[in-house]
């Protein structure tokens, strides 16, 4: 059902009150991000696949569309979700995915959620609806709004439609299991990357390293051949319990950080457990130690540190922007929200 | 909205003296037969000279440039090679032409890390070169490769042969420094896959010299494929092509790059480049496949017998290294070929959905001879980007203004189809008006909010990408008078 034109009726209607928003899919996502207040605008009934073209590779979605209902159809046509998307609850829907950017441990691999978004139509503060990008793979006509959008935790506006590239389903996947310590798996990690392997997925939980390969059944086996491991029997579970933050790793009750840095920097000095995922790029990390050590180490790679849980007091959940940048952001805000009314805050102050 | 700018007039000389102060004579042009070179880019129906040239060494200088223009309002237009084939480099006539060409330094290559960080004047190919040794290569790969710059790839978000497999420059671009307007830098991307905050690096990469100027990229290297083939294929029917390019796909395979030639452009390239091609055939389909062994094998079998159910005459599969580099030897040379079919030729770039190719090729036909002007297609056919080449002489009077007019209809066409007027070229000077067809007056108010938001005073390429609403108004009306409204909103105004 499309209901864009209601919302659009509550977004105009709320810019002389100035009554602010909490957009919200199914809440699956709830815990990521600053506080946000504000009636909430639900995408829910806003639901359903508006079109896919198997053979164009590209789907179009309203944004209230469940990730599983979206999954299952691409599954029919044997084709899938490229970035892997973490649901994070039963209901996700896809507007939220995009609006929060994740991936999941394809991700280094084959892209992230805005590498396979093609276009968007979106809902702005000032109650515009406007269309950006398209459903051809190839756009470069004005400026990129729609990879603007993705990962914007929509504080520039509410995603209404969304279409994605999508990917052939692998024809076979296959895991190895291997016991060793977190800088042997970087180095092997790192050395695989650079090497032309069907690999998928490359992950660290402390004691084993696991890597998935994707392909033809003859090259995935024979690249299982190639390296050391015990194959698993129920490998796909793995990845989707990590992909879903529900391997025993993820049951800490401290703070949860994401740590994006270059994958074969060495393991940090923080204390704390980590779990090294996309080869090394993304390390989940359950640590107490000081926010700004934490941000420290990881500013000094080159890399940024999101707090993604934290079940004690609030404190700022994203990497500090440069004020130059964070000028720019506000000014970006300015554009799509004028008023404030979107998801105010919920990435830094005044977004 | 403002409509126009009025640009102040300027002592060309005295901004010279300003630049004068901190680069050598040598690389500040003021007299008009130093800035010819300058004077169009690859879509030379365009030209301009500007106030004066700047040729920078090193990024500070460039960030002196920035701040003196900045503070006396002079517009600056940013220049790689000048390959565009959209007009985005054309000097301002009442600004300064910014050359990155001498900025041209592979900074770092790093073969574990798996990135190249370079300077915006890099040639595309001299990555891929450098890289070379590490068994490792950067991607997207356009035509122009040999000479066109990795900052103008960014600053167009550029494809290649090979984008329906490894992306475009926006998917293999992992930092960039950019300066603004005032000549500030900011970094953005960083070491890791992503950013914190909003996506600004998706937002700059395609932005066309409007948003800033790339002074520095990271681009990631991928490994190189163990094996590759390359699949020719003759069709009697440009449809059957068409459907075959679907066919592939539907068939659960991406190859690393898919593309199609119809006759005129089989035949100039043959002539040419001595490629081997099939001269009778109204088509060819050129696939290569890439990976390790055992996939590449499979999926080459896989591919032949879709080409051949597809109605195939002859499919041919590259005996060796040098035949493949012959098949794309033909392809790659198809545009200068075309070129010497006639004195000019004018590029088309729009892409539409996979399965209305034969359909859009069809009308294009026809389009031809409405308008009287030969075309010959070479085309990324596996994303659906369209490469329309409109043969004129611009010696002809009226010929030019017939070509334009044929591909501007060819680029609604493309929109009237689900596509859009441009998959990789850019908008730059050529494609205003159609950005009218493409986007809606409010959208184009984003637009030009956007950029307003990085470049208050609009100096960094102005009248660029972005058409005034004015303008979209009397293209409108333009179109009212000759009988079609392509887009009836446009009546408002
Ligand atoms: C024969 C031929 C084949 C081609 N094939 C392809 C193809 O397959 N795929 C494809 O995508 N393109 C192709 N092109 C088009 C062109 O080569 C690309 O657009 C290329 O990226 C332009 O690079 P350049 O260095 O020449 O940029 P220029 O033409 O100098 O500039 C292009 C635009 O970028 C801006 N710019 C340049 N450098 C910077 C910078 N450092 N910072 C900010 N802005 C900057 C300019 O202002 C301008 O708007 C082809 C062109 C030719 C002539």
């Amino acid at each position: 059902m499309d209901i864009s034109l209601r919302l659009q009726g509550q977004v105009r209607q709320a810019i002389d009150k100035r009554q602010t928003f909490r957009i919200e899919g199914n809440n699956s996502k709830a815990f990521l991000g600053r506080p946000v207040t504000g009636e909430v605008l639900s995408l829910r009934e806003h639901h359903g696949i508006v079109s896919y073209e198997p053979t164009e590779l590209v789907i179009t979605c309203h944004a209230g569309t469940t990730l599983k209902e979206l999954e299952q159809t691409l599954a029919e046509k044997r084709q899938m979700l490229p970035f892997e998307p973490p649901h994070f609850g039963e209901q996700a829907t896809l507007g939220g995915t995009i609006a929060c950017g994740l991936a999941g441990p394809r991700r280094p691999f084959s892209g992230a959620a805005r590498d396979f978004v093609l276009g968007c139509r979106v809902l702005t503060g000032k109650g515009d609806i406007i269309h950006f990008g398209g459903e051809v793979i190839k756009n470069v006509a004005g400026y990129d709004v729609s990879r603007l959008m993705t990962g914007a935790f929509g504080t520039l506006g509410v995603l209404l439609d969304v279409s994605l590239k999508v990917l052939p389903l692998p024809e076979h996947e296959a895991t190895l299991q291997k016991a060793c310590s977190a800088e042997q798996a970087l180095d092997i990690m790192t050395r695989l990357a650079g090497q032309p392997t069907p690999l998928s997925g490359a992950c660290h939980d402390a004691e084993n390293l696991y890597l998935r390969f994707s392909g033809s059944r003859q090259s995935v086996e024979a690249a299982c051949k190639r390296f050391e491991g015990d194959e698993m029997e129920h490998g796909q579970r793995l990845w989707q319990q990590i992909r879903e933050h529900q391997h025993a790793f993820f049951r800490q009750q401290k703070p949860l950080w994401r740590l994006s840095l270059a994958a074969s920097s060495a393991p940090l000095t923080l204390a704390g457990e980590t779990f090294l995922d996309w080869g090394g790029a993304q390390r989940w990390l359950y640590s107490d130690e000081p926010a700004s050590r934490i941000r420290d180490a990881v500013s000094a790679l080159g890399g940024h540190a999101t707090l993604f849980r934290n079940p004690g007091e609030q404190s700022e959940i994203f990497h500090p922007l440069g004020s130059l940048e964070k000028q720019l952001h506000l000014n970006l805000k300015q554009v799509f929200d004028p008023f404030g009314l979107l998801n105010y805050g919920r990435m830094y102050e005044g977004l | 909205m403002k409509q126009h700018r009025s640009i102040r007039k300027h002592n060309t000389q005295a901004l010279a003296d300003l630049f004068r102060k901190f680069m050598p004579a040598s690389a500040v042009l003021t007299e008009k037969e130093d800035l010819r070179p300058f004077e169009c880019d690859g879509l030379s129906a365009y030209h301009s000279l500007p106030l004066l040239a700047v040729l920078p060494e090193t990024v500070e200088q460039i960030q002196q440039v920035l701040a003196i223009c900045h503070e006396n309002d002079v517009p600056v237009v940013a220049r790689g090679a000048g390959t565009g084939l959209s007009g985005g480099a054309l000097p301002n006539s009442q600004g300064v032409l910014l050359s990155l060409a001498k900025l041209n330094r592979i900074l770092e290559l790093d073969p574990v890390q798996r990135i190249a960080r370079v300077e915006p004047g890099v040639r595309n190919l001299a990555i891929s070169e450098a890289a070379a040794p590490f068994k490792l290569f950067y991607a997207p790969d356009p035509s122009s490769q040999i000479a066109c710059s990795i900052g103008g790839n960014v600053a167009e978000n550029s494809g290649g042969v090979h984008c329906l497999k490894y992306g475009l420059t926006v998917h293999n671009v992992q930092q960039i420094k950019v300066l603004t307007g005032k000549g500030d830098m900011l970094t953005l991307g960083g070491s890791g896959l992503d950013s914190p905050g909003l996506d600004l690096l998706a937002l700059m990469t395609g932005s066309e010299g409007m948003l800033g100027i790339i002074v520095e990229i990271t681009v990631r290297l991928l490994p190189l494929p163990e094996k590759t083939e390359v699949i020719l294929a003759a069709f009697e029917d440009i449809a059957k092509a068409g459907e075959a390019v679907g066919n592939i796909i539907a068939a659960g395979i991406i190859p690393a790059g898919l593309e199609m030639m119809d006759n005129p452009a089989i035949r100039a390239a043959e002539a040419f480049a001595h490629a081997g091609y099939p001269q009778e055939a109204a088509a060819i389909l050129l696939c290569e496949l890439d990976g390790d062994e055992i996939d590449v094998q499979q999926q080459r079998q896989r591919v032949e017998a879709v080409l051949s159910q597809s109605g195939a005459g002859e499919i041919r599969v590259a005996r060796d290294s040098e035949e493949k580099q012959l098949f794309w030897k033909g392809r790659k040379a198809a545009f200068p070929a075309v070129g010497r079919l006639s004195p000019d030729y004018y590029c088309m770039d729009g892409t539409i959905p996979r399965k209305r190719l034969a359909e859009v090729l069809t009308r294009i036909g026809e389009l031809s001879d409405e308008f009287g002007l030969a075309v010959a297609n070479v085309f990324h056919a596996g994303d659906g980007n369209l490469h329309p080449l409109i043969l004129y002489d611009a010696n002809i009077e009226g010929e030019l203004a017939r070509a334009e007019a044929f591909g501007g209809k060819v680029l609604e066409l493309c929109v009237e189809a689900g596509g859009t007027i441009t998959g990789e070229h850019g908008v730059g000077m050529e494609k205003l008006d159609q950005m009218c067809v493409q986007f809606t007056p409010l959208e184009l108010e984003y637009f030009h909010a956007i950029k307003h938001a990085f470049d208050a005073k609009e100096l960094l390429n102005p009248g660029k990408v972005i058409p005034t609403l004015h303008r979209c108004a009397e293209f409108g009306a333009m179109h009212v008078h000759h009988g079609q409204l392509p887009h009836p909103e446009l009546e408002r105004f």
